[in-house]
């Protein structure tokens, strides 16, 4: 317990260290966002009724910031590690795959959740917020932000250089937060788009996530619990056994 | 008496390079051991293998009766590692990383034996100083100290002085030096063979991932007794007898080494050259080092 709580509190340590580009950076790219998008399109579209389009905006930029920032945690902590060496730090010592699995995941969600915090604190002066359900807020930020952390640990298990995790946050993450309902309803797009969407599984993680604030969405929220629970097992599941296995971390 | 180590039959592939064929040996409590061999032979893959970094293709290794794979935490922490490249974590001070490296041990409030570590290997200056502005040295130190840093019994050195200077050198050896007379067990891999004839008191050879010698240090330079002798002929061409045992010397150019196995050997090889007619210039006789039974050791087995 002791090893995992230390690993933990490194990895925490490190990013707020750099607090400037890991926090402050992304909540100012959130920020720029908000005021562009809500200037040009306030007052021309209309997704839930009662609900302008600014404050619908808020919590999917929220998400989209925990999602993103959760996901660049873990995938820059461990590429970081392997391309410098330093990954034997931890390697050496009597930690499980448990703990090292637990101890950057939890850092990704504590980085992608304070990130979310920070995004939510600046916006929501622009915005006219209810909070229909704040537990299902809570919930859908949590588990987003766990799934993230765990796909962000298997792309920096799986990647050799740092190129090769800029290609998988630009190419898969970037485009499947950006499309996942963030800046529009998905009921706005034509039948083949709304069905692509619907097997985005970031989609649903905004979409249960502006739930809490608003209490109307485009799929059930349970659906979307579902989908996330199951992610994030799959997620988990498969890379704890990668890391069982020593994968690309112990040759 | 427990085994620090126990290396049995240990192969690895990586891809169909074999980096690893087979490798058995023991390594007692106390003890102060050489693992030497060319670059390539497969020391630090084995050291890998013996630290968990990596997986041995068949056979097992225990330290300190731990099996490394089956009961990984009593054999990390029976172990220090000092990896052979200078790696560091430019996020954090020497004092934030040893205390990381205590906690990873499961070890709470160990500052008392971090400021002996750092005031032994002469880093307490640095102690808030972030690691990224160490110099070489002193990085290879904190090395040292991270490994150290929860008292293992046993600590394997990878090529702990490549690129050290010779003042660094006698410090790093007087408190390794020490380390074994309290009681740790020390692997070294060198390829200052000089440092590992004075150190070790026993040695491994590896050569293409095989062991091709393992003895008692002593017993390794009595197995090759004489040495070398080292002439410059004044005038005269060397008898065709003597051709076998010559090589260039590579010191001087002109000079001939001649292999002299036996100090009775002596006298023949001089009669020889009288005989020929040469005239000696300069003459002198070298002992065998570790060096030569190296040497030797890795011709033979070709």
């Amino acid at each position: 317990m002791q090893g995992f709580k230390t690993f933990l509190y490194k990895e925490l340590l490190r990013f707020w260290k750099v607090a400037m580009q890991t926090v402050a950076g992304p909540v100012l790219t959130s920020l720029l966002y908000l005021l562009v998008f809500s200037h040009v399109l306030e007052n021309r579209v209309t997704v839930f009724e009662n609900v302008n389009y600014t404050s619908f905006l808020v919590p999917g930029l929220v998400m989209m910031s925990v999602l993103q920032n959760a996901f660049a945690n873990a995938s820059s902590s461990l590429i970081q590690s392997k391309v410098t060496g330093n990954i034997v730090f931890v390697l050496l010592p009597p930690l499980s795959h448990w703990e090292l699995f637990a101890g950057y995941v939890a850092a990704a969600m504590v980085r992608g959740l304070v990130v979310g915090g920070g995004v939510f604190l600046v916006t929501a002066w622009f915005a006219d917020l209810s909070f229909a359900h704040p537990l299902w807020i809570v919930v859908f930020a949590v588990l987003g932000s766990a799934i993230l952390g765990t796909i962000g640990l298997v792309a920096g298990i799986w990647a050799e250089k740092f190129d090769q995790i800029a290609a998988f946050q630009n190419f898969i993450v970037m485009p499947a937060t950006f499309l996942s309902g963030v800046f529009y309803s998905v009921q706005t797009l034509p039948d083949f788009w709304q069905a692509v969407s619907h097997l985005n599984p970031f989609f649903y993680m905004v979409d249960g996530f502006r739930y809490g604030f608003f209490g109307a969405s485009d799929v059930e929220p349970m659906t979307s619990l579902v989908v996330m629970l199951c992610t994030l097992a799959i997620a988990a599941a498969g890379t704890l056994a990668l890391m069982r296995s020593g994968y690309k971390l112990r040759h | 008496m427990t085994l620090a180590l126990e290396i049995d039959d240990v192969a690895k592939r990586y891809g169909g390079f074999e980096a690893l064929r087979g490798v058995s040996l023991q390594v007692r409590e106390g003890e102060f051991f050489g693992l030497l061999g060319p670059n390539g032979a497969g020391k630090t893959t084995l050291i890998s293998i013996i630290a968990g970094l990596a997986r041995a293709t068949r056979g097992r290794v225990s330290v300190m009766g731990h099996d490394v794979v089956d009961d990984y935490r009593a054999a990390r922490k029976a172990l220090g590692v000092v990896p052979q490249e200078l790696v560091f974590d430019p996020f954090f001070t020497v004092r934030e990383m040893l205390r990381f490296t205590s906690g990873y041990y499961g070890l709470r409030r160990n500052d008392d034996w971090i400021d002996e570590l750092l005031a032994n290997l002469d880093l307490t200056a640095k102690a808030d100083a972030n690691t990224r502005t160490l110099s070489g040295g002193m990085k290879r130190r904190m090395l040292i100290a991270q490994a150290l840093v929860h008292r293992p019994p046993v600590i394997v050195l990878d090529e702990p002085t490549a690129g050290v200077d010779v003042g660094l050198r006698q410090t790093l050896w007087a408190f390794i030096r020490r380390l074994n007379r309290e009681g740790h067990t020390i692997v070294l891999t060198t390829h200052y063979l000089e440092e590992a004839q004075e150190l070790c008191e026993r040695i491994a050879m590896l050569k293409q991932g095989q062991i091709v010698a393992l003895d008692r240090t002593s017993a390794l330079l009595r197995q090759f007794s004489g040495g070398r002798l080292l002439v410059k002929l004044a005038s005269g061409e060397l008898p065709p007898a003597l051709a076998p045992i010559c090589t260039p010397d590579e010191v001087v150019p002109g000079r001939l080494s001649l292999r002299v196995d036996s100090y009775d050997r002596l006298e023949p090889i001089l009669a020889a050259l009288r005989v020929a007619g040469c005239v000696i210039e300069e003459m002198e006789l070298l002992h065998t080092d570790l060096e030569d039974v190296f040497v030797r050791i890795m011709r033979d087995s070709n």
